[in-house]
């Protein structure tokens, strides 16, 4: 260990690191029971989230010194944020372990493969629409000209880790962009669709549908054209300017009073979107923008409820006889709270019968990108998760964001149940509940 | 410690269940206390009484200090590894062995979580009553080490009311199993009692037989809001008067009460000076009665508004609650410092009263809340670590909290144990001869103070604060 590191890097935890949200935390311990790697790690301390403030502190203080063990303790850190419902304390662990990972980001070299990565992923791909759907058009060509079905077959894949195989395996077929058109039904309210980088290229379908469930419900949908990736992926790697870059492109893409609205169906992008008022209250320019952006901020099953699906779900009859569960999006109950709109939804839809599943608020063990940096624990807490799912066999497993919905699809696929079940999107789910019950209204144009 | 050492810990327990990273040892430094943190040099997880004799003996040999840490929940810097040495954790050692429906007892390993233990026995129509306000993360291990109190203590009493046999790792590897499944027994030393609240000084906890009693078939709480911390004290020691014994009887103080209300968001009255939560269970009539009486007591009292809980759901949202009082409390200052100091429960509200005068004699923001009905309160100090000159004035306003329990025949801690917290303090309570009592136990089970060393002796006792006659 060099001591010019140890100093480099406490210097950066000093700079980084608020000591006041530190102080926050008096180590009672309430969060050990809500942490998914405390649980999966033998309720190793080192991987809670009192452990990591610990650490952090003493990486501030000099009392610990900077190795690849404390690395690899903020590092397996998922990000969930369970551990702030369950603190009485109040701490905010999401901006400490983002600041984290921004202090260790700023003192750390870097390989120099590793920065071309980040560089091309954070300055590139995800800071531009157009090239997000460039790259997409190249997954797209990969899993359209047949190559795909090739390298399945002659294991190109291979040279993965296994669990990047398993995604592989779900990664669904994307659809050629459509043009969007707006609808003539009676007006309830303007919304501006957050339509999100990973749900616009891969989900397009999705997407779709939403657009057409809150136009059925009378609600305008208008797609602000300079929209961006929300940047969490950026903020959640310790790259929080450029994500903040990517905030106000989208404070100034969606700054217009004809909206009522903002809304987003990606659990991940919305409790993001949502911060974009604290992250931003010291910028002069911003603060106040951020401010209206964040108000109207909803996530798709809120807003499904405020335009009154759920009313109209409840007229329609069916024999409930298909059992359906949800998987709560980490950051949609622990940073935005919601958690009973969506199995509000689920609960009145025609054909279902709503089971809860055993620890549906625990992570899945996507967390963004987590599966794919470090599978062997993404692989654990997911083992653990699919535990329950065999307990409850449901039908369908409905999620909130894109990583849970593969995730699940991941799990779903590695016990052998696609035969038995599949996860969807809750607007996809929605939709075809609907869509089923002879609602023609909203059969795809 | 040398690679060899560990090592041989290692072929005990096995590579996988060692921890010794950097962060690792850093992780296991601290409990729940502010203030207090010390580095182990070796975290090991063992399976069985038998590999924890080895540990034990290894350490004997090599004069290794060994500290029992279950979930490190404890208030007193009880499970801080003071002197270094080896932390042991219980995690593979978290089974409920036995249920015994004919004894009604409940046979478990240390590691297993208190809300475990309490949940598996009302699924069999039975009750494990202590329940600390840490239950859904302490383990019974710890609880059984620090003699832990609860919610519940004023109608049912603590741990150790509930500890029928052990099996304990003395300090020289040998086993020693006490107590039974009886009723009745006087064979000798009560050992048991010895060892329950013995915070891990006298020998390893490595097996529990629980007591259990018949689940009560009803219950009830409720609450009331008063204008003074006065009232409320005053209703406190009214209702016992009145010859009623309420399962919990909660006091929070204004401060408290807005600080739960800020982490809950369930609607308690932010202006209100302090509130009572109340509950009463056993027969359906009773319980009425009870509980009404009670309400009315406080009306008499001064309670500005009082309700029943209508549901068990709303009542079990009252007392998460006041579980949380304390963690949330820590969201006012940095640090907060609490203390355990208990009265019998006639001198509640003199107390209370002294709690306020010291707080505004010293400067500091003093919350309080407790186990009002049994006497025991918790005055937490919400101050700030980095900030000296204020510390002085807490740790001198605590003394003096000490100090005026002491006085009115009170204890310095009444749940949270002595660790190295209060181990400056202990002989105020004690004496000098209760200390000397009490090392000679020590010395004769642990002649070589490798058990939990520097908890509950201190090595130079405070000087009391005021001279008085008693």
């Amino acid at each position: 260990m060099s001591s010019g590191l140890q100093k480099r890097m406490q210097d950066s935890f000093q700079e980084h690191v608020n000591e006041d949200l530190i102080m926050d935390c008096m180590r009672c311990g309430f969060c050990l029971p809500a942490c998914p790697t405390y649980l999966s790690t033998n309720y190793d301390e080192t991987h809670s989230p009192r452990g990591r403030i610990a650490l952090m502190k003493a990486m501030r203080d000099g009392d610990v010194v900077w190795d690849s063990s404390v690395e690899e303790a903020f590092d397996l850190c998922l990000g969930c944020r369970a551990c702030e419902p369950a603190c009485p304390a109040g701490v905010q662990y999401g901006p400490l372990i983002e600041e984290t990972r921004a202090a260790i980001l700023h003192a750390k070299p870097q390989g120099s493969k590793e920065k071309i990565l980040r560089k091309g992923a954070f300055d590139g791909v995800f800071a531009d629409q157009d090239k997000m759907q460039k790259t997409i058009k190249l997954v797209q060509l990969y899993q359209k000209s047949g190559l795909q079905k090739v390298t399945r077959k002659f294991g190109f894949l291979t040279l993965f880790p296994p669990f990047m195989k398993e995604m592989e395996g779900v990664l669904p077929a994307i659809e050629k962009k459509k043009e969007r058109k707006h609808s003539n039904n009676p007006k309830k309210a303007t919304v501006a669709f957050f339509t999100g980088c990973l749900m616009d290229t891969l989900f397009q379908e999705t997407n779709r549908k939403t657009i057409e469930l809150l136009e059925w419900l009378g609600a305008e949908v208008i797609i602000p054209e300079e929209q961006q990736c929300c940047g969490a992926l950026h903020g959640h790697s310790g790259e929080l300017e450029k994500g903040m870059r990517n905030a106000r492109a989208n404070i100034d893409a969606f700054d217009s009073d004809a909206f009522d609205f903002i809304v987003n169906n990606a659990g991940g992008c919305g409790a993001f979107l949502s911060e974009y008022e604290q992250h931003l209250k010291q910028d002069p320019h911003y603060a106040e923008k951020a401010a209206r952006f964040t108000e109207k901020q909803i996530d798709i099953s809120s807003l499904l409820i405020k335009l009154g699906l759920n009313e109209d779900l409840k007229e329609m009859k069916a024999i409930d006889e298909t059992v359906v569960t949800y998987q709560d999006s980490c950051h949609l109950k622990n940073v935005n709270k919601v958690f009973l709109e969506p199995r509000t939804l689920l609960m009145d839809a025609p054909g279902f019968e709503f089971k809860e599943l055993i620890d549906a608020g625990s992570c899945c063990g996507s967390a963004g990108i987590y599966n794919l940096l470090h599978p062997e624990m993404a692989r654990r807490i997911l083992d653990a998760k699919m535990n329950g799912v065999k307990d409850l066999q449901p039908a369908v497993i409905v999620t909130s964001n894109p990583g849970c919905l593969m995730q699940m699809q991941v799990g779903i696929q590695r016990e052998g149940l696609d035969k038995k079940m599949k996860a969807v999107h809750i607007v996809d789910f929605l939709y075809d509940a609907i869509h089923k019950n002879q609602m023609s209204e909203v059969s795809p144009a | 410690m040398k690679k060899r050492i560990i090592n041989t810990f290692a072929a005990i327990v096995g590579q996988e269940n060692i921890r010794y990273s950097q962060a690792q040892l850093h992780a296991y430094s601290y409990d729940a206390t502010a203030n207090f943190q010390s580095k182990p040099d070796l975290v090991v997880a063992p399976a069985s009484t038998e590999e924890i004799a080895e540990i034990v003996k290894l350490c004997a040999k090599k004069q290794i200090p060994i500290v029992s840490r279950g979930s490190g929940t404890n208030l007193a810097a009880g499970t801080v590894p003071t002197n270094g040495g080896v932390v042991i954790l219980f995690h593979r050692m978290n089974e409920i062995l036995e249920l015994d429906q004919e004894n009604l007892t409940m046979t478990v390993q240390p590691g297993v979580i208190t809300q475990d233990i309490s949940v598996h026995a009302e699924q069999h129509g039975l009750f494990y009553p202590p329940d600390p306000s840490s239950m859904k993360i302490s383990t019974i291990g710890g609880n059984v080490s620090e003699n832990s109190g609860g919610l519940r203590g004023l109608k049912y009493g603590v741990t150790k009311d509930y500890v029928k046999a052990l099996t304990v790792v003395l300090a020289d590897g040998s086993i020693l199993k006490t107590g039974g499944k009886l009723a009745k027994d006087v064979a000798g030393y009560d050992l048991t009692s010895l060892l329950v609240g013995s915070e891990g000084t006298l020998g390893i906890i490595t097996e529990i037989t629980l007591k259990l009693i018949p689940l009560p078939v009803y219950k009830k709480t409720g609450i009331a809001y008063f204008n003074s911390l006065e009232d409320a004290a005053k209703t406190v020691s009214s209702i016992i008067a009145h010859k009623i014994i309420p399962v919990t009887l909660e006091f929070m103080d204004r401060g408290t009460i807005g600080a739960i209300e800020d982490f809950m968001k369930m609607g308690l009255p932010r202006d209100a000076e302090a509130m009572l939560l109340l509950e009463q269970d056993g027969d359906e009539e009773l319980v009425e009665r009870d509980i009404q009486k009670m309400i009315d007591i406080a009306v008499a009292k001064g309670a500005t508004s009082t309700s029943i809980a209508a549901s068990s759901e709303e009542a079990d949202v009252l007392k998460a609650g006041r579980r949380s009082a304390l963690s949330a409390l820590a969201r006012k200052r940095p640090t907060t410092i609490l203390e355990d100091a208990t009265v019998p429960r006639s001198e509640i509200a003199k107390m209370v009263r002294a709690i306020q005068e010291i707080a505004q004699k010293y400067n500091v923001q003093i919350s309080t809340f407790g186990h009002a009905g049994d006497g025991n309160l918790h005055p937490t100090c919400l101050t700030d670590i980095r900030n000296k000159e204020e510390m002085e004035r807490v740790e001198k306003a605590l003394e003096e909290i000490f100090e005026a329990a002491i006085q009115l025949g009170g204890t310095i801690t009444g749940e949270h144990g002595v660790g190295e917290m209060k181990a400056p303090y202990l002989e105020w309570k004690i004496g000098e001869s209760g200390i000397q009592v009490m090392k000679l136990i020590k010395q004769s089970l642990d002649p070589q103070n490798i058990m939990n060393p520097g908890k509950v002796f201190a090595k130079a006792s405070k000087k009391r604060l005021v001279v008085h006659n008693e």
